[in-house]
């Protein structure tokens, strides 16, 4: 099997499935070639470096958050030393209420977004439907370099006057908008809503080219029914950032107006914040603290799809490689996926059952919320289907997504108690939610990140991942994040709200200290164990087993390109003839059966 | 020797994902006997939210283990190495439609269930109660980082000289349905008294109505539950519930404490 990479021109909009056969050999430079580059396997790839870097960093300030919460008010190792030198290392109450807002800032952001679509959405649509790169490649390569005005300005702000934004990653006003309600709200803030609207920028210039490129590059062939799920997740969650991105660009504008200029859109006229009314402040009143609520959770909703839709597609992809078999209901996934991001939009309300929004309205929107249960709960039987009867490979991709569906069971389960209104009098804003959504976006989305890092690596870099250092790296991960969150419920439901410095403080949850203790040091087990990760994805980077074209025998596109593909992607001609998931077909030489060939006559298939 | 190694290898990493579902169970059990548990309610619908709990708790138990369960089955049983090919099929919509269908109903049945319950607590005052939005006990508001109660001068107002005021303690009668009404000095609050199972976010510009029937005389903690500034972690406050006759005395003694040259005793 031939390896060697096509060295091809740029391209501009080539007609799909075209094959650049006779070329120009015009070397790109450097700069060209890894900086400013077009290609976007490059891109994918500059997204995937960076967002681990800020992995780190958002893994850094939960670990600033857990030590505070296992042992306030002391002097905490390393992380301390650098965050807060004028205490000698003790976290100010400031400081912890900056820690959790960057925390979830970066993880939202700066992480779980750029990974799940930066990353893959890039490398993976041109790839998975036999085109020759996005639709807009220059578009491409400035989403990328949008961000990082968004990351200089999100880490300045630490060093902003007052620190780092401190009004939680949610930022309500009047807490956000007025500068003398928290020390974060002097200056921090603003860097905050300024670096949101790179990422927004950002995000949107991907999500645009997403969809056109699916819409118009598919290969001849490949009609929408025979794309693969993470195409139809990636495609969704675009159309989320195209819908109600706008609505959370203008919203910060409005927020930063409100703070620099004080035009009052979030501003009720008789407020009085540290014996400063807002006249005094100069700051023009008569706007409503909840017009915020609404307009952030519009796109904040669907954003949290956004951290998992595109995953429950890898996972599929995963899953249907390793167990050999079809992908069970491969239709009634995609519309359950279309589904979750349909009612997505009109569940918002329920980040604002406590708020003040008039309680009738919190019916409607419960009701919306109970049902979004319905398409996620399709979605897990049709996992289910799909291991029955199946041919299972344990290897590591296939161990973090059988864990992605484990994990999302609960995470999907404990979201019945929150969607009902009076249950969720009582657990509002408690750590059952802390829990509820890092069982989804951490146990969830992030070890389906694992998962389509170990699949989709021999076809980013040629080279295999260790599997022995990737299943010491799946088993300490799997046991300690489930020792960090799993006992959140219980901690929720003994009533303990999050975002509290030191919860000792109050009476009833003084007895909480010991539980909080045993998660801390789950947390830092968590944290520690990545190192297995680190090794095994730098090592294998230079040192891991090279592979042909198609080490896991699998049925979709971007596996009938070189591995790694050069510019241009394909060497031969595409034209799809069935769906992705042709495993285990009868009568065929092999137990599957690539898109580009036809199927054995007689195997009915869509 | 290979086999068995195989075999190992599979065992593990079923037992490692079976660990969770029972661990998972196994600490719910246990966690009233560690005090990581519900405080004992002592409101009047503080018990239905407690058995709306349940209800969804017993529901999603179920659907936790048979389908944890299923993925951990399947996972052992079809990890064998086998050179034969997997079942060949692409899905099946009679299946489809029963698991479809079925949760269907079940969440419309969760969902119709809590209605009442937040109606009562939310959207209707009650009407048995010698108090009313108009005419509330007492007011509430938060401001940057303390709880203060307001009592009304003997003619229901809250304006004016003889309004009482109390930082950080609120006093109020057992078995009385209490309405009053919530506010914010600055920024958001959350009025939380996780005994009563209450809570409601102050908001500054709004007067919210709320209501709560204490069943047991005893203090009550009361927390903050939205983050309102660096000293969101100390916005401590408690609920005092007296037998009615000791509040009445309670609320005349501090009245009488206002005409007596405006300080206390």
């Amino acid at each position: 099997m031939t390896t060697t990479a096509l060295e091809a021109k740029p391209l501009g909009i080539d007609p799909p499935g075209t094959v650049h056969t006779h070329h120009e050999h015009h070397e790109l430079g450097f700069i060209r070639k890894y900086i400013f580059s077009t290609d976007h396997k490059v891109i994918g790839l500059q997204f995937l470096f960076t967002g681990l870097v800020m992995l780190l960093f958002g893994g850094l300030m939960a670990m600033g958050i857990r030590w505070q919460l296992a042992f306030p008010w002391t002097e905490m190792p390393v992380l301390g030393k650098v965050l807060f030198p004028e205490t000698g290392g003790v976290v100010t109450p400031e400081g912890y209420t900056m820690l959790f807002t960057m925390h979830g800032t970066l993880m939202v952001f700066f992480v779980i977004i750029p990974l799940l679509t930066g990353t893959f959405g890039n490398f993976l649509i041109p790839l998975m439907l036999g085109a020759p790169d996005m639709a807009f490649p220059r578009l491409n390569m400035l989403g990328y370099w949008f961000w990082w005005p968004g990351i200089f300005l999100i880490l300045l702000s630490f060093g902003a006057e007052g620190g780092g934004p401190a009004a939680g990653w949610t930022s309500y006003p009047p807490l956000s908008t007025v500068a003398s309600a928290a020390p974060g709200s002097l200056t921090g803030q603003n860097f905050w809503l300024l670096s949101l609207t790179f990422v927004g920028v950002s995000s949107m210039m991907g999500a645009v080219n997403y969809v056109t490129t699916i819409v118009k590059m598919r290969a001849p062939g490949m009609t929408f029914f025979r794309m693969p799920l993470s195409i139809w997740g990636l495609m969704i969650a675009a159309l989320l950032q195209l819908f109600a991105l706008p609505v959370l660009t203008a919203a910060g504008f409005m927020q930063l107006f409100d703070r620099v200029f004080h035009s009052g859109f979030f501003t009720p006229a008789d407020t009085i914040v540290n014996s400063a009314s807002p006249e005094a402040i100069g700051a023009a009143a008569g706007g409503h603290p909840l017009l915020w609520q609404h307009l952030f959770w519009f796109y904040s909703h669907p954003a949290v799809y956004i951290l998992v839709i595109p995953a429950m597609g890898f996972v599929s992809d995963i899953i249907s490689v390793h167990a050999r078999k079809p992908i069970f209901g491969y239709k009634p996934m995609a519309y359950s996926m279309s589904a979750i991001a349909g009612l997505g939009f009109v569940v918002w309300g329920h980040h604002m059952f406590m708020s003040g929004m008039n309680p009738s309205v919190g019916l409607v929107f419960m009701t919306a919320t109970i049902m979004i249960a319905l398409p996620s709960a399709v979605k897990v039987f049709n996992w289910l289907g799909t291991l029955w009867g199946a041919r299972i490979h344990i290897n590591t991709a296939m161990l973090f997504a059988c864990a992605f569906v484990a994990m999302f069971i609960i995470g999907g389960l404990s979201g019945i108690w929150m969607a009902s209104t009076p249950p969720d009098i009582y657990i509002h804003d408690t750590y059952l939610i802390v829990a509820h959504f890092h069982y989804v976006v951490f146990a969830g989305s992030v070890m389906a990140i694992f998962g389509a890092l170990h699949h989709w690596f021999p076809k980013m870099f040629g080279r295999m991942m260790n599997e022995k250092l990737g299943i010491i790296h799946f088993v300490g991960t799997f046991v300690f994040t489930n020792g960090v969150f799993y006992m959140m419920h219980q901690l929720g439901l003994a009533g303990l709200m999050r975002r509290t410095a030191d919860p000792y403080a109050y009476e009833v949850y003084a007895r909480l200290q010991p539980m909080n203790q045993f998660i801390s040091y789950c947390a830092f087990g968590l944290l520690f164990w990545q190192i297995f990760f680190v090794i095994n994805f730098f090592g294998s980077l230079f040192f891991g087993k090279r592979v042909g074209r198609n080490p896991w025998k699998a049925c979709s596109l971007e596996w009938e390109a070189p591995s790694p593909p050069g510019h241009g992607n394909f060497d031969r001609q595409i034209v799809v003839h069935h769906g992705p998931y042709e495993y285990g077909v009868p009568g065929a030489p092999e137990d599957y059966v690539p898109q580009t060939q036809k199927l054995p006559s007689g195997v009915g298939a869509h | 020797m290979q086999a068995l190694k195989h075999f190992l290898l599979r065992a593990f990493f079923t037992l490692l994902f079976l660990a969770v579902p029972v661990l998972g169970v196994w600490t719910f059990v246990k966690a009233p006997a560690w005090h990581v548990w519900f405080p004992e309610n002592v409101s009047s619908y503080g018990g239905e939210i407690d058995r709306l709990f349940w209800l969804i708790t017993y529901m999603v138990t179920v659907v936790f283990l048979i389908t944890e369960g299923l993925l951990i089955y399947f996972f052992f049983r079809y990890s064998r190495r086998d050179s034969s090919r997997a079942l060949y099929t692409h899905g099946h919509h009679t299946l489809e439609m029963v698991w479809t269908a079925i949760p269907a109903i079940l969440l419309l049945v969760v969902a119709f269930s809590q209605m009442g319950t937040w109606a009562k607590i939310k959207i209707d005052l009650p009407e048995d109660s010698p108090y009313s939005a108009a005419h509330p006990m007492m007011e509430v508001y938060g401001s940057q980082f303390d709880w203060r109660a307001r009592y009304p001068d003997r003619e229901g107002n809250f304006q004016g000289e003889d309004v009482i005021e109390t930082p950080y303690d609120i006093y109020v009668p057992v078995d009385t349905k209490v309405v009053f009404l919530l506010r914010s000095r600055d920024v958001l609050h959350s009025f939380f008294v996780p005994a009563f199972r209450l809570k409601q976010d102050a908001v500054p510009g709004m007067e919210i109505p709320m209501w709560f029937e204490a069943t047991k005389v005893g203090d009550y903690d009361l927390v903050c539950a939205e983050l309102c500034g660096w000293g969101h972690y100390k916005m401590a406050g408690k609920v005092h519930v007296l037998p009615g006759e000791d509040y009445e005395a309670w609320l005349e003694g501090q009245r009488n404490a206002l005409y007596s040259n405006g300080s206390e005793d």
